[in-house]
């Protein structure tokens, strides 16, 4: 449902057909070949069009991701670049100064690309392999959980509480993610939890 | 929102305070600039600062930070001494006539009730007198001394506009004549809309402030009408959704509640939420709530969850304390009794009060997560940067382990926004080196965990080895299965109470919407609101309609509004005691005789007849409370509350400072600063081309507004002799920063009491030490460690500093 093309796609990919038959139409034959040769051909043509929504403010505005590749088809693909979609009844295809400079965002410098554990009293990061990461949260989340959780108040009464370690769960992220991490935080019995909504 | 972005255009007068819509969300903002093009509407802005969206308004009036109350009590006041209220509306879908217990009082800025030993009130007193048929008594004459209505009308009798001036500092000319636009949408046929943000919330009172705007258009007749509401902004792209799916230290999913150590068992846990009716026939949605509750602990648990155990009910952690936040957090790491934290896409460090606090917290845990697209100030709070993050790494022994996720480009699944649109998003992009998906990193630390337990055993391993994790792939859930599993199954055979043969939902299908839970364990659901975005039908989170009949703004095709496809909740209201829509030009429902009809899903009981369902249906009383009764720790009406910091004393009663039931640590007590060291009033914001700490990381926005500045009248400048585009320290009790400074006409002095002249002192935030911008100091260096008395959201928007020409960064003078 999300591959249909967009009415301004269709308009696109249609206007690049017109400008190459009509080279061709006016009888040109050879130099037709030389001129596509050395005309820079649209941006987005032939590029993926997405279906997406702005990842910052909760106006939630529709946008369209442009990338070359298909992700969907275990493609490798890259954003380059991303426009308001003109379907969206909220947004009706307008973005603001953040929104028109999204594709920076998922492509700056700053992104995080692997792993890094940074040892007590050292001064740098160092890489590391996801397991190794994530073998040894797991072990210190397991170690803290034992020695400190609370399983009884004094009273006896069951109340299975862990406060020595807290989490805080990103609002950015989908609602799949969230109920993801809900069903985790809440099961160690993380007690404190919470998420941008409290600031 | 209890509307929609869209609903906007129908609405003839916007409110805007406690926000700054046209800055902050401007496309959403569209809206208000379509109401007034097509439909004449007009805007207000409420401010300290003439802001971007005053510099579009009709009418802009200053106000001092933190007194917001002071003012809306006074347009309540207005509107009341005018005769300018939608009577029949509050007179019947509101308490204005029920009676309050005797003994219920307000002197001096406190109510009844109030020890200022445990700064607590007890609020016995703050309830309604139940008659001897169990139902609360009432007056609809409005005669009775003690009906809501005459209490309201006492309460705010003092607000008068020579007392907003003193309080707020509004010329009373200003102040008349917002009270005079705002009082001509009582008519039936006149809707004002309300637009506030965290300008309302970052309070120690900020869950007042937003009562008072909603008590007004209650009495204004504005709530669950077409172009009405109150319509909170709201800040990330899927806050709504983590609030609705309950990631919060004192929730469950759906506004359910995590139990106290009170609640031994599910029985007395349940005992407190019968949620039976206050008046005759009202809907009182809430005794639902058994089955809602029992629906999660099936998602949660599956089989291990039984009727003989309780539900798994000992599986769910038991509160000692009403939550354990973010400030509540914060403090015990720096008594150093937290050992471990996870920052799942969240910056602490920049985000939190009193940044000095926050370091020293860090510094004190064993071990920090940082699960994040971007390389946060968080993650790197133990790195020296000058005076920009002056720590010596040497000295912290904090283990600090950094995980790259991917971001919404490169992801799928759901965002709810501010109108409760549940919109699904499709993934477009590889994600840069090895970075993974929140739910596969999620996933790993519970399976690698659970793999432990199984192994070694450990503190109440139960929950984890029994915890529902039946997913196609375990180690990375797909979206859609997990949005299934939000929507909720039917376990066996769910059949007619009526006609047992005849079976609704076979075993294993999903259920249409919350209405066919059950509290029997034979229904699933991650979150009962959320019920109805994943049925039978498919993703309704995916659809894209977008027909919208007569111009509503309800767009009911398009993806999926929680509750039920719901887009304008309280809807029942924007018809009268026949169910005719008061502004036929602007129908949303209306009683054919038999049902309700029209472009809403209605929000009430398809056959619930008009003259005896009323509106509210998820309170008890089925109407909306002027008097809220003991719900709130500091109050049943809002009351003018100082800032903890303020330049002025409580004009109603000078001892009293700040929220007198807030919460304050004794290690803050001396970290308060006072008017004589700090005589001036700050205030944090962010600008249009920022989104928080985010788009430092982005050359084009760091590049728009490039460095740290702050704001200040030409007065204030005179005064302290100094330039615009000259650097500035700017400090308060907790810390100090350099900025440059902008003088500006759009921050003016403001007479307060007594000829007192308050300045304002504005600090933008977004600067930090990471990403492609400037370094900058950070404006919550300065902000006090307070937070709201209901809800602990820290104080933002109203503290004291101090100010001074300075030297640039990095140079001694």
């Amino acid at each position: 449902m999300n591959i249909e093309l967009s009415r301004r796609g269709l308009l696109k990919v249609a206007g690049a057909g017109v400008a190459a038959t009509s080279v061709t139409a006016m009888g040109f034959g050879e130099a037709e070949a030389a001129v596509i040769a050395h005309v820079r051909p649209l941006k987005l043509v032939n590029t993926t069009e997405t279906r997406n929504t702005c990842t910052y403010c909760s106006v939630a505005c529709g946008v369209i991701l442009y990338s070359r590749g298909d992700v969907r088809k275990g493609e490798h693909a890259e954003l380059l670049h991303v426009e308001g979609d003109a379907d969206h009844p909220t947004n009706l295809g307008t973005l603001c100064p953040k929104g028109a400079a999204l594709r920076d965002f998922v492509r700056s410098e700053t992104r995080l690309s692997f792993p890094k554990i940074r040892r007590p009293g050292s001064d740098r990061f160092e890489q590391v392999s996801w397991d190794v990461a994530l073998d040894r949260i797991a072990r210190l989340m397991k170690d803290d959980r034992d020695a400190n959780f609370i399983a009884r108040n004094q009273a006896g009464t069951a109340v299975n509480r862990w406060t020595t370690t807290g989490m805080l769960a990103a609002s950015a992220t989908t609602n799949e993610t969230a109920w993801t991490t809900f069903k985790v935080a809440k099961t160690l019995g993380i007690a404190g939890f919470d998420n941008q909504a409290r600031v | 929102m209890t509307n929609s972005w869209t609903d906007i255009r129908n609405t003839d007068l916007v409110v805007v305070m406690g926000g700054n819509a046209a800055e902050a969300h401007p496309c959403g903002f569209k809206w208000v600039t379509e109401a007034k093009a097509h439909r004449g509407a007009k805007l207000i802005v409420v401010d300290p600062r003439f802001t971007r969206t005053a510099s579009v308004a009709d009418f802009y009036a200053p106000i001092r930070q933190g007194t917001d109350i002071a003012f809306l009590l006074g347009v309540i006041n207005h509107c009341i001494r005018n005769d300018r209220v939608q009577w029949e509306y509050t007179k019947a879908f509101t308490n204005a006539s029920f009676i309050v217990k005797e003994g219920f009082g307000y002197s001096d800025g406190l109510f009844t009730g109030y020890d200022e030993e445990k700064r607590d009130y007890d609020r016995t007193n703050w309830d309604y007198e139940i008659g001897e048929d169990g139902f609360a008594r009432v007056d609809p004459t409005l005669q009775h001394p003690r009906c809501v209505w005459n209490l309201l009308k006492q309460h705010v009798a003092v607000y008068t506009p020579e007392m907003v001036q003193r309080i707020c500092g509004t010329p009373q000319d200003k102040f008349l004549r917002v009270a005079q636009m705002i009082s001509e949408c009582s008519t039936p046929t006149r809707t004002m809309t309300s637009m506030y943000a965290l300008g309302w919330t970052q309070h120690s009172h900020g869950s007042q402030n937003i009562r008072a705007m909603a008590m007004l258009q209650l009495i204004l007749g504005n709530i669950g009408v077409r172009g009405g509401g109150m319509n909170a902004l709201r800040g990330h792209s899927n806050i709504q959704g983590l609030t609705d799916l309950g990631l919060m230290s004192h929730l469950l999913t759906g506004y359910l509640n995590m139990p106290t150590e009170q609640e031994v068992d599910y029985a007395t846990y349940m005992q407190s939420r019968q949620f039976r009716p206050l008046r005759p026939g009202q809907t009182s949605y809430w005794q639902n709530y058994s089955k809602f509750f029992v629906s999660l602990q099936k998602a949660m648990w599956g089989d291990a969850a039984r009727a003989e155990n309780d539900w798994c009910y000992d599986y769910i952690s038991k509160l000692d304390v009403p939550s354990y936040d973010i400030l509540r957090m914060f403090e015990l790491m720096n008594q150093g009794r937290v050992n471990g934290y996870i920052c799942q896409g969240f910056n602490p460090l920049m985000a939190f009060p009193d940044r000095g606090k926050c370091t020293a917290a860090l510094s004190k845990l064993k071990f920090l997560v940082t699960m994040d697209p971007l390389e946060t100030e968080t993650a790197r709070f133990w790195e020296n940067h000058g005076e920009f993050n002056d720590v010596n790494p040497a000295s912290i022994r904090t283990e600090v382990i950094q995980l790259p996720t991917t971001c919404f480009a490169e992801d799928e699944g759901s965002l709810t926004n501010s109108g409760r649109w549940l919109q699904w998003f499709w993934p477009a992009a590889t994600p840069p080196g090895e970075a993974r998906k929140d739910i596969w990193i999620m996933s790993q630390i519970f399976l690698r965990m659970r793999e432990l337990y199984r192994k070694e055993g450990g503190a109440f391993p139960d929950p984890i080895l029994n915890l529902s994790w039946n997913y196609h792939d375990p180690n990375e859930p797909e979206a859609e299965e997990l949005a299934k599993e939000i929507n909720g199954r039917a376990l066996v055979d769910l059949t007619d109470p009526a006609d047992p043969s005849r079976v609704l939902v076979p075993a294993g299908k999903q259920v249409v919407n919350f209405s066919q839970l059950r509290d029997d364990g034979s229904t699933m659901c991650g979150c009962w609101i959320y019920s109805g975005c994943f049925n039978e039908a498919g993703n309704n989170m995916a659809r894209r309609g977008t027909e919208d009949p007569d111009g509503t703004g309800a767009y009911l095709n398009w993806t999926f509004a929680w509750p039920l496809n719901r887009r304008t909740l309280y809807n029942r209201a924007s018809a009268d005691l026949q169910g005719k829509p008061w502004d036929p030009s602007r129908k949303l429902l209306e009683w054919n005789g038999t049902q309700w009809t029209g472009y809403d899903v209605p929000d009430i009981g398809p056959t619930s007849r008009p003259d005896q369902v009323m509106p509210f249906i998820m309170n008890q009383e089925g109407s909306a409370r002027l008097f809220s009764r003991g719900m709130m720790r500091d109050g049943p009406f809002p009351a003018h509350m100082e800032p903890f910091e303020s330049p002025v004393p409580n004009v109603l009663n000078p001892r009293m400072r700040g929220n007198p039931v807030a919460r304050i640590f004794q290690s803050d007590v001396p970290r308060f600063g006072n008017s004589e060291e700090f005589p001036f009033a700050a205030t944090t914001y962010r600008l249009t081309e920022h989104f928080h700490y985010w788009t430092k990381h982005n050359k084009v926005n760091a590049a728009l507004q490039p460095e740290f500045f702050v704001e200040i009248s030409h007065e204030l400048a005179a005064m302290r002799g100094i330039t615009g585009g000259g650097w500035v320290r700017v400090w308060s009790k907790r810390g100090s920063v350099k900025a440059k400074a902008v003088v500006t006409r759009r921050i003016q002095p403001l007479n307060c009491d007594g000829g007192r002249v308050v300045h304002v002192v504005g600090i933008p935030i977004h600067w930090g030490f990471t990403g492609a911008a400037k370094k900058g100091h950070s404006a919550n260096t300065l902000s006090p460690f307070v937070g709201d008395a209901n809800i602990e959201t820290p104080g933002f928007k109203a503290f004291l500093v101090n100010i001074e020409p300075t030297t640039p960064p990095g140079v001694v003078s």
